[in-house]
């Protein structure tokens, strides 16, 4: 498990991260959102110790980052694939891990063959794809098969084939009862991998739980009506106190769920063609929530962008 | 500790830029022993004229020390290496340990292989290394290229950027201690403290007027070593990494 509390990073004066508070916990897949420069990955360096918080404390099991003994072997972390010598082989990169948590060096050989390197391995990490440096901090991760896992942003700039390889990983770890803390501001990625959520904008915890629960706590659900008598049943329903919206041949009404709407239709005689409630997207929800939290945006590319999510 | 100096023995040894260095550092201190002794003339060729090149050797090894560490800057291994022992000032006292072991062992093998190439190309009796001061001025020299190490990472942990270490660590011994003397009224005196001239009285013998014997002089080189990593430990401690 790991427990954030008050959690608050300054640089100079700006607050990267503000009072956080969030749990982590066991055996499940929690996915961390935030738009670019929320602070996501400012928070995984605390949690590993790298970075000092200004004030407020994270710890993983109870215990600080700094006080676990061989932490590889309780915490795995892939934060920035980059962070290899550029002349080192794979290998070597993660011979030396080993060596620093006193692994045999077999296990280096496993954990290469696990993310499909094991051909590559005496290669010079330099020349790297970023699917293959992606890959490698992977397999440094998971090199002393820790129960709780670190991901930053796994999938970004990958291919189509590298995300699928990655999400099903993901799938692996968390079905093996490991607890996976990964961060992303692609929200179809979460959608598909995480139970649980933390989000947060401008350092800000803006929700927990889980991911049904973000969905339903930040979109508002309506319901899609088909009716040959629509004009008729539309002044019913304003009548009723419902919100409606023309949708061309249909009606988006609010404020009232699809039983209320097909019992007021029954007792009205009015037949219907189609009752349908809309659940949001989890885009929806996220730039609903996030929405004035964006760091670096101008008002139009939000538009934009939020119309494309919708899209 | 054994763990964390294995684990920086493969860190250095699992790159190129030391055995560039080793082999650098070895071929022009040997090759500069050996330019003496062709070209001397004038008396008897002495143990201190094989010993010239051991300047370069010196430079060379102090930048490779100083790269073991601001390439771990450079490319963020820094963070890897914090992750997986994040006990850091141990992580980097054992970088230190390695770094220092390999300069003293490249300071050892140039420093014979000098003498024992002037020796081979015009050497004589008067050769022989059998005072104090002999040994001192060939054995000693490993002992100086180590404690430059310590120096060197101290100052790379500092400063975490390659060129501006390298600058300081070559700029520093080469200029700014020999320009100090400039400096009217005081200046002779700031000179006779300065780290590297104080470290080559350890090894060439201290003049009568100065303020350290040998031995003492080496401890004084040790101790500039000594304040410098405490300061480097202090701040890679308290900064973020």
């Amino acid at each position: 498990m790991i427990e954030a509390t008050g959690l608050t990073k300054h640089y100079g004066r700006t607050v990267a991260v503000d009072n956080l508070s969030f749990t982590v916990s066991e055996g499940k897949v929690t996915g961390f959102l935030g738009p670019n420069g929320a602070g996501k990955s400012t928070t995984m360096r605390m949690i590993l110790g790298l970075d000092r918080p200004t004030s407020g404390d994270v710890r993983i099991d109870g215990q600080h980052y700094r006080d676990l003994h061989q932490p590889l072997r309780t915490v795995g972390a892939l934060l920035d694939a980059k962070w290899v010598h550029p002349n080192r082989s794979a290998r070597a990169h993660l011979r030396w891990l080993a060596a620093a948590s006193k692994l045999p060096r077999s296990r280096v050989d496993e954990v290469l063959d696990l993310v499909g390197l094991g051909g590559v391995a005496d290669k010079n990490a330099g020349g790297f794809s970023l699917g293959m440096s992606q890959r490698l901090g992977i397999a440094a991760a998971l090199l002393g098969d820790p129960k709780v896992l670190l991901f930053d942003e796994p999938v970004n700039g990958l291919d189509p084939e590298g995300i699928l390889w990655i999400r099903k990983f993901m799938h692996r770890l968390a079905a093996e009862g490991r607890t996976v803390f990964v961060s992303s501001h692609l929200l179809s990625e979460m959608a598909q991998t995480a139970q649980d959520l933390v989000v947060i904008g401008r350092g800000k915890l803006i929700h927990q739980g889980t991911v049904d629960e973000f969905i339903a706590h930040a979109t508002e659900s309506t319901v899609l009506v088909r009716s040959p008598e629509l004009e008729k049943l539309g002044e019913h329903l304003l009548g009723a106190g419902a919100g409606i919206s023309d949708d061309g041949d249909a009606l988006r009404v609010s404020g009232m769920d699809s039983a209320a709407i097909g019992e007021l239709a029954a007792a009205k005689q009015i037949t219907l063609h189609e009752l349908s409630p809309q659940v949001g997207s989890l885009e929806q929800a996220f730039i609903q929530l996030t929405g004035d939290s964006v760091e670096y945006r101008t008002a139009e590319a939000a538009q934009r962008a939020g119309q494309e999510e919708r899209a | 500790m054994t763990t964390l100096l294995a684990t920086e023995r493969i860190k250095l040894f699992t790159t190129r830029s030391p055995w560039w260095s080793a082999f650098l550092a070895l071929g022009l201190t040997i090759g500069f022993a050996a330019l003496v002794g062709l070209n001397h003339s004038g008396g008897p060729l002495l143990v201190e004229h094989s010993q010239f090149g051991t300047q370069f050797g010196l430079m060379v090894v102090s930048v490779m020390a100083a790269l073991a560490i601001t390439t771990e800057y450079r490319f963020a291994t820094i963070r890897a290496t914090f992750q997986a022992v994040p006990k850091r000032t141990s992580v980097l006292v054992a970088k230190t340990a390695v770094v220092a072991i390999l300069a003293a062992v490249i300071g050892e093998v140039a420093a014979f292989g000098s003498w024992l190439t002037a020796y081979a190309i015009d050497g004589g009796p008067e050769m022989a290394i059998t005072t104090g001061a002999d040994w001192r001025m060939v054995a000693g020299v490993g002992l100086v290229f180590a404690v430059t190490a310590v120096i060197a990472v101290a100052v790379g942990t500092l400063v975490r950027q390659s060129a501006g270490a390298i600058s300081i660590l070559l700029i520093w011994p080469l200029l700014v201690e020999n320009l100090v003397v400039l400096i009217p009224g005081v200046g002779a005196n700031i000179h006779d403290w300065m780290p590297f001239t104080v470290a080559s009285r350890f090894l060439n013998g201290a003049e009568p007027i100065a303020p350290m014997g040998p031995w003492a002089s080496l401890a004084y080189f040790t101790g500039v070593a000594a304040v410098l990593l405490v300061a480097a430990l202090a701040v890679a401690n308290k900064r973020d990494a």
